[in-house]
């Protein structure tokens, strides 16, 4: 395999989060029986009209100007015709030549290529359509129209991602940003948050390759696998004197594969056309300037903050603003600490993310909350327990043990910085191990660890890391 | 004894309790049950609905609460949903949808205590200017039977001028009030578009469809129009404006009662007057033109250059639409579906094969056609263009002007079975009408005069936006000073005046 290049753009359908949908006034809370979230206008009845949803353009409103995008002032919705059952009009309802958010760019962290910038092409509204439920009806199909008329927000970047990783990252950011401004609640496993991916291949330096989309990537693990399947099956398909041909793919998860769904020259004629039941979408000045005015410090402003007033590293500022509540956490921890950011960064980054992870819940219900945190790395600062110490105080703390303070005084944790205390241990510990003392005297600096962790051990890891270590050195003249 | 059918003249004869609403309906549904069988201008008759309608407006009235309409029998083009009647649309597609919901002027006029008696036949889904294409076969004219009433509103038409129904609705997408009501001899008006909210009425082409009523004179226009009109936030286009009261317009006394359009400027496009217009039509027009002016009006020449695009504007814009609104009768969750079919594209196929008529089909091919891709722009796109310069016509004409007249029709009523063939000289028959739709301005035709052969000839009238008041008054002062709206169709039992 030669010198390939990877060309990845996301289409990126977010669910919006309004009560109703985005032309009725049905409910879109998820998993209701079927047909019961379903309208006269979501099921198409003759004579019933779309109206639209105010508080969806609100959220279109508040991305574009997250991304720093043209706010359309003028955006058309039009008609996408064609048959299916579970579309009840025989059309969606989406923008196609004149969509409401326009240009517009995201920051992401590349895995190769550090900070980069991925350019947007446009953010259009539209509505969702039913489901069809092929299972539990012999020789017959189900057509559950609840979510049909569902608000969404397809977001298009450019070809910018060079990387499956480079995919996932952006998909990442991106779904960090959309919760950050509360316009989707990016639950991926009710399909709130899914990406279709276009993929193509080329030489260095070289025009675009042909292109193949994967519908319908609803996890972050899906979205990876299923473009390095494709980049492989495209350099493969090339290096095998073949071409790639531009269709329409589908990934399938437990084969890891994607296969062909219809080829370009099968492709639908959509027809699309201004709908006429729908004035041109309005937005004036006054309008947007009241949607800046609710919208919260973004990511990247945060991130640029945090690295400036807690003198944070890059990265630590990055990792801390993922998402609204890990940074409100940070923040919190950091003012009950009062000590050095750094440290509850690290705390956050390492002890706290790992075990948030091990018991796969969200920050804002961790078991630890940022007073707590804050409480532990107090006993840390003032040399009450080791850092080492206070890491098992931590999972103490996350079982609902107590607080820090209760944890360390049942447990007897308190650290051991008494001199005359260290140096007993210290003695016993060169009295006991006169072959390790040898060893190292013979020039073996190994052997002095090793005495370190004997002193501690015997302390059941409660003195001062620190003392020990001095006073061993002294003791042993070195 | 003048105007005693009318519903101004019924509902003087209510008030002073000589006649009740429940004789005035089974009155109705008597006449109804003597012609449909010739006419076949109603679909569905709603006998006991009516009745109890009826009852409950008597009852209304004792209590002197009744609505402003209560008891005056109508009917509804069946192309308007009434909530647990059928609605037909005229096609087998909906011959047995039963609407779950009223439209916003159905509920207008139920709210004004008006009695519904039934659902009057139609071209299917509106689209036809005779009446013929009906699942449930051709309406005929109560002026001749071997004739068509016009279309698409055929029935509606039909059940006024023989006096069924004292008032009806009807939508207009392209002349679809104004062209039957010529064809008829009786008032049918089309308001400004978004001042009747669409919702409830079922789509032909959204971006033209204008419901509108159906009546003897232009002051019953005023009373149903006065229940039809309004804001209504389920319709994205109905405009949000103060309402009128278009009834109390007419009830001021002109200045000059010999001259009461003194002032009024009448526009007279060239276009209008010009060739392929029937000898007896323009001679009846040319007489109301000259009855205007004894009554005070001055006509002015103008020319309205590009509406001799509008028919072909018209025939793609309305089948593009058409195209994509009839794609929810699918057989999937209504309406009909094949009984036998062997894959879902073979139920879509046989479905809407069986359910659609020819002419539907035709137009959902011709909007599909101008819609594709590397088609749009030159069908589609430059129709939307033209459009634009046909309004922009209207609008420097009506600079000039205050109305706008012409014939509706350039033939009158036409034999059945005569144009059906030929569906291009079946479209000529709007060529006066569209204009209208597209440019969204309020029109109305007016009964005119006869031709030798004593068919009834159309006068139309148009306005600038939202001008409604303006056009039913000057119908309303040149029928106070004539009388063709009048005249009963012979053969009918009935008497003049």
């Amino acid at each position: 395999m030669g010198d390939w290049e990877v060309v990845i753009g996301l289409e990126t359908h977010a669910q919006l989060s309004t009560a109703s949908k985005i032309f009725s006034g049905a409910s879109t809370a998820f998993g209701a029986a079927p047909n019961t979230q379903a309208s006269a206008i979501d099921i198409a009845l003759p004579g019933v009209l779309p109206v639209l949803n105010r508080g969806a353009v609100e959220r279109a409103i508040r991305f574009g100007l997250a991304v720093g995008a043209t706010i359309a002032p003028r955006s058309v919705f039009a008609r996408k015709n064609y048959f299916y059952p579970d579309l009840p009009k025989g059309y969606q309802i989406s923008q196609f030549e004149i969509p409401v958010v326009q240009g517009g760019e995201i920051l992401i962290v590349s895995p190769t290529r550090g900070e980069i910038v991925v350019r947007l092409t446009r953010a259009h509204l539209e509505e969702d359509a039913g489901k069809s439920l092929h299972e539990d009806f012999h020789g017959m199909t189900g057509i559950d129209l609840n979510r049909a008329g569902t608000p969404l927000l397809e977001i298009v970047s450019e070809p910018d991602l060079r990387s499956a990783a480079e995919a996932v990252a952006y998909a990442k950011t991106l779904h960090g940003l959309v919760r950050w401004i509360g316009i989707c609640d990016g639950n991926m496993q009710e399909g709130s948050f899914r990406c279709d991916a276009n993929v193509s291949v080329r030489r260095p330096g070289a025009p675009l390759g042909t292109r193949c989309e994967i519908k319908n990537l609803n996890s972050f693990r899906f979205l990876e696998r299923a473009i390095e399947f494709e980049v492989r099956r495209q350099i493969e398909l090339i290096e095998d004197g073949g071409t790639v041909r531009q269709e329409t793919r589908l990934y399938d998860p437990d084969r890891h594969q994607t296969r062909a769904m219809r080829s370009k020259e099968d492709a639908q004629d959509y027809r699309y056309f201004p709908d006429p039941d729908l004035p041109p979408l309005v937005i004036d000045r006054a309008w947007m300037d009241r949607v800046a005015a609710e919208l919260p410090e973004l990511p990247a402003a945060m991130k640029a903050r945090f690295e400036t007033q807690y003198a944070l590293p890059a990265y630590d500022a990055t990792m801390l603003t993922q998402s609204r509540e890990m940074a409100g956490y940070f923040e919190d921890a950091v003012s009950s600490f009062g000590g050095e950011a750094k440290i509850v960064a690290n705390w956050m980054l390492g002890e706290v993310s790992a075990a948030l992870n091990r018991a796969e819940v969200d920050i804002g219900a961790a078991p630890v909350g940022p007073a707590e945190l804050a409480g532990l790395l107090k006993r840390v600062a003032d040399g009450t327990v080791s850092t080492k110490i206070a890491k098992d105080v931590f999972d103490a703390m996350w079982t609902g043990e107590g607080d820090a303070d209760a944890i360390i005084d049942k447990r007897g944790l308190r650290q051991i910085s008494d001199r005359d205390e260290i140096e007993k241990l210290v003695d016993d510990v060169l009295a006991a191990n006169a072959a390790i003392v040898a060893e190292f005297r013979a020039g073996k600096e190994k052997a002095f660890n090793s005495l370190v962790g004997k002193a501690m051990a015997a302390s059941k890891g409660k003195a001062n890391p620190g003392q020990v270590n001095a006073l061993l050195r002294q003791k042993l003249g070195r | 004894m003048s105007s005693e059918s009318t519903i101004a003249g019924l509902l003087r004869r209510l008030d002073a309790g000589e006649v009740s609403a429940v004789e005035l309906t089974r009155a109705a549904l008597d006449r109804i049950a003597q012609a449909n069988g010739t006419l076949n201008a109603f679909v569905s008759v709603d006998e006991t609905g009516a009745l109890a309608q009826a009852q409950a407006a008597d009852a209304a009235r004792a209590k002197g609460e009744a609505g402003a309409l209560a008891g005056i029998p109508i009917a509804h083009k069946d192309v308007l949903m009434t909530a647990g009647l059928k609605t037909t649309c005229g096609s087998r597609m909906l011959a047995n949808f039963v609407a779950p919901y009223d439209a916003f002027v159905v509920e207008g006029l139920k709210r004004a205590g008006a009695v519904l008696v039934g659902k009057t036949n139609m071209d299917e889904f509106a689209m036809g200017s005779s009446s013929e294409s009906s699942h449930f076969g051709p309406v005929r004219n109560p002026w001749d039977p071997e004739r068509v009433p016009g279309g698409s509103s055929g029935g509606s038409a039909a059940a006024v001028a023989a006096r069924l129904v004292a008032g009806a609705t009807g939508t207009d997408t392209g002349g679809s009030i104004r062209q039957p009501a010529a064809l008829t001899g009786i008032c049918g008006l089309k308001p400004t578009y978004g001042l009747c909210s669409r919702y409830g009425l079922v789509a032909f082409a959204s971006s033209l469809d204008t419901p509108g009523p159906f009546a003897q004179t232009a002051e019953d226009c005023a009373l149903l129009l006065d229940a039809m009109a309004g804001h209504d936030p389920r319709d994205s286009t109905s405009i949000n404006r103060p309402k009128e009261d278009y009834r109390r317009g007419l009830a001021a006394p002109p200045t000059d009662p010999a001259r009461p359009l003194a002032g009024l400027r009448i526009g007279l496009p060239e276009q209008y007057f010009g060739d392929g217009i029937d000898g007896d039509v323009a001679a009846a027009v040319d007489g109301a033109l000259e009855a205007l002016r004894r009554l005070g009006a001055t006509t002015v020449p103008l020319s309205l250059p590009a509406v001799r695009l509008s028919i072909p504007v018209y025939y793609v814009i309305a089948p593009a639409e058409a195209s994509s609104n009839l794609s929810r009768f699918d057989g999937v969750r209504y309406g009909h579906r094949a009984a036998v079919y062997d894959d879902l594209r073979d139920m879509y196929r046989k479905s809407r094969a069986e359910g659609f008529g020819a002419e539907v089909k035709r137009r959902i091919l011709v909007g599909t056609y101008v819609l594709s891709h590397g088609y749009y722009d030159a069908y589609y796109l430059k129709a939307q263009q033209v459009r634009r310069l046909i309004a922009d016509d209207f609008r420097r004409a009506l600079g000039a002007c205050d109305v706008i007249a012409g014939p509706t029709s350039p033939t009158p009523a036409f034999r059945l079975g005569d144009k059906s063939d030929d569906p291009v000289q079946m479209y000529l028959n709007d060529i006066f009408t569209v204009a209208a739709n597209l440019t969204g301005l309020p029109a109305m035709s007016i009964p005119c005069g006869f031709t030798r052969g004593g068919l009834p000839v159309g006068l139309q009238l148009h306005a600038g936006h939202f001008g409604e008041a303006r056009l039913l008054e000057v119908a309303h002062r040149y029928q106070q000073a004539t009388d063709w709206h009048r005249r009963v169709p012979p053969g009918l039992g009935l008497r003049d005046g």
